[in-house]
């Protein structure tokens, strides 16, 4: 599949918006993180900013973004449009969140409460995001359920990884952050290796039986194109990259988004430097940062599509 | 809305394509072109359509432009038992779309009374999801408009009440020179086209993937050297060599062999 940036850069930036939102109304709730006003206020506010950022980049690949709105409306049936749904939904628990984190002195309210509804809605977001993939049947690669998990695992990295910076930054920093970055390096690392080896096999039909004209023990190979030049389906279903600088970016993707994270994790567990610490866990979000783009870029570049087959692709 | 329609008795309007006639010649998709720059999804857009001015389109080598109709040409197996097969492709106006499911705006919709797949062009916000969700190929999206673009069955044809009742075919259909398209009502067991398709063993592309498409291709024959004795047609030389009245005939008359070809067909 073609790897359109503004959708590369929307899944990740507000992956990692939601991921923050969530964990931050976790702690909330179990009390890891204080009442700290100006904290609050930057961490909150850059996962609002992640979030809005990611999703008018969304719109910035359609062909009338003025028309955005009427996306709302289909969520009975469309994962894109729920997803929009949510999105929009996210904002209210998450601005009184918000309001109530960064201001605690003006807003009496329950903020722990708004902040776990913030992190609820984040999560079915994600999710949402992630099933408007998820639920094609035309790249079996991605009909899977180890895409939702994917999405949900990295945006919830890319979160714990923000929040730990944060929290060294305005010296609230409690151990038990690194030993969540370690889970989820851990847990997101096995899921992508697994979807990794699930999208390698071969699957789904060939050119032989997606035409029809054979049972598979003859060959079917396009002869003639129908056109000279790449049509529309070629160049946003037909995107392919070389073989090899696929394991190589999957070895980026591995080292950056996972391994760099969970042995910085583990350096700031056990350095008593603050300098190491700090430039442990800046390291470790820059990483990460990189490593979830390229991660994505190969999400999209790397599926194939079944109609490929009818363009001269043997099997998928 | 994009939910799809109830099942219900209403025709299923859709086409029958016969891979064993048609001779490749594209004149279905020329056609369908000609008539749908002027139909329901009108303008169908080229860019760079002379070719050499590859600055209007960036990345771009030669033209290209949205069609909603495209013919493959495919060999099925190899060396002396291979065969070419031509194969014109476009929306089969799948009974279950994703297409439409997908869509987010309710732009893409598939019509109750005759089982078209629509695209309303005036809230289509060209996310292209519904392109991903097709495994046909059949969507294109126009990049001036910024909309998608699709077969429409001809809908501005099939229903015109100005022309001729036997016009009122898609322009494809019309157009074959060979006679290898069919439209009509695939829901009515008794209609030509379903007496076709079960006649000839007509099949569904990807049935698999549970789209269940309305369109549906008809297999290339058998190759003459597939055939059995029993199936072999009883040949007119055989036939005059066998009659004592023709025993002069000229069996290596290069006509008289043309003729038996086609009258054997």
């Amino acid at each position: 599949m073609h790897p359109a940036f503004s959708v590369i850069f929307f899944t990740s930036a507000s992956g990692a918006g939601y991921g923050l939102l969530t964990f931050l109304g976790l702690f909330a709730t179990l009390d890891w993180l204080p009442l700290n006003a100006p904290f609050n206020l930057s961490v909150i506010t850059l996962a609002l900013v992640l979030i809005t950022a990611g999703l008018l980049s969304s719109t910035a690949h359609l062909g009338h973004p003025e028309r955005a709105w009427r996306a709302l409306s289909q969520w009975r049936s469309s994962w894109l449009s729920r997803e929009g749904v949510f999105a929009i939904i996210t904002y209210i628990p998450a601005s009184i969140f918000w309001l109530a984190g960064g201001f605690p002195n003006h807003i009496a309210t329950d903020w722990e409460f708004w902040g776990l509804a913030a992190g609820l809605c984040s999560i079915i977001t994600i999710f949402c995001t992630a099933q408007i993939y998820a639920s094609l049947k035309t790249i079996p690669q991605w009909n899977s359920v180890f895409v939702p998990l994917v999405y949900l695992l990295i945006g919830l990295l890319d979160g714990i990884l923000i929040i730990t910076f944060f929290t060294i930054l305005f010296d609230l920093f409690v151990a038990n952050l690194s030993w969540v970055i370690i889970v989820i390096t851990s847990l997101a690392g096995v899921v992508k290796l697994a979807y990794w080896r699930a999208a390698d096999k071969p699957s789904g039909p060939t050119s032989a039986t997606a035409t029809g004209l054979s049972d598979g023990s003859e060959s079917v190979a396009l002869l003639d194109a129908p056109t000279t030049s790449e049509n529309f389906v070629m160049r946003e279903m037909g995107f392919r990259i070389a073989r090899k600088h696929s394991l190589k970016l999957r070895k980026i993707t591995f080292i950056t988004l996972f391994f760099t994270p969970a042995t910085a994790a583990t350096v700031i567990l056990f350095s008593q430097t603050e300098a190491i610490i700090l430039i442990s866990s800046l390291l470790a979000l820059v990483a990460a940062g990189i490593g979830t783009i390229v991660e994505r870029w190969l999400f999209f570049a790397e599926a194939k599509h079944v109609v490929t087959l009818f363009y001269g692709t043997k099997s998928l | 809305m994009t939910s799809l329609p109830k099942p219900s008795d209403s025709p299923q309007l859709g086409l029958v394509i016969d891979l064993d006639i048609c001779v490749g010649c594209h004149a279905c998709a020329v056609n369908c072109k000609e008539w749908n720059s002027g139909g329901h999804s009108a303008p169908m857009t080229d860019w760079n359509a002379y070719s050499g001015t590859e600055s209007q389109d960036g990345d771009d080598v030669g033209a290209w432009g949205v069609w909603f109709n495209r013919v493959h040409t495919y060999e099925v197996n190899e060396g002396p038992q291979s065969r070419t097969v031509h194969f014109p492709r476009s929306c089969l106006h799948c009974e279950e779309p994703a297409c439409v499911t997908v869509c987010p705006t309710g732009a893409s919709y598939k019509r109750e009374e005759d089982g078209i797949v629509l695209v309303n062009p005036d809230t289509c916000i060209g996310c292209k999801l519904c392109s991903w969700a097709c495994p046909y190929g059949a969507r294109e999206y126009d990049q001036t408009d910024g909309v998608m673009k699709k077969c429409t069955l001809c809908i501005d044809k099939i229903y015109n009440e100005n022309l001729e009742e036997v016009d009122r075919v898609p322009a494809c259909v019309s157009t074959c020179p060979a006679g290898a398209r069919h439209f009509g009502d695939l829901s009515d067991p008794d209609s030509d086209v379903s007496i076709l398709v079960s006649d000839r063993q007509g099949y569904d592309l990807l049935p698999e993937l549970g789209y269940k498409p309305t369109n549906k291709y008809l297999p290339p024959r058998p190759r003459r050297d597939h055939l059995s004795k029993e199936q072999e047609q009883v040949s007119i030389v055989d036939m005059a060599n066998s009659d004592g009245s023709y025993e002069s005939n000229e069996t290596n008359n290069p006509l008289l062999k043309w003729v038996d070809a086609v009258l054997s067909r």
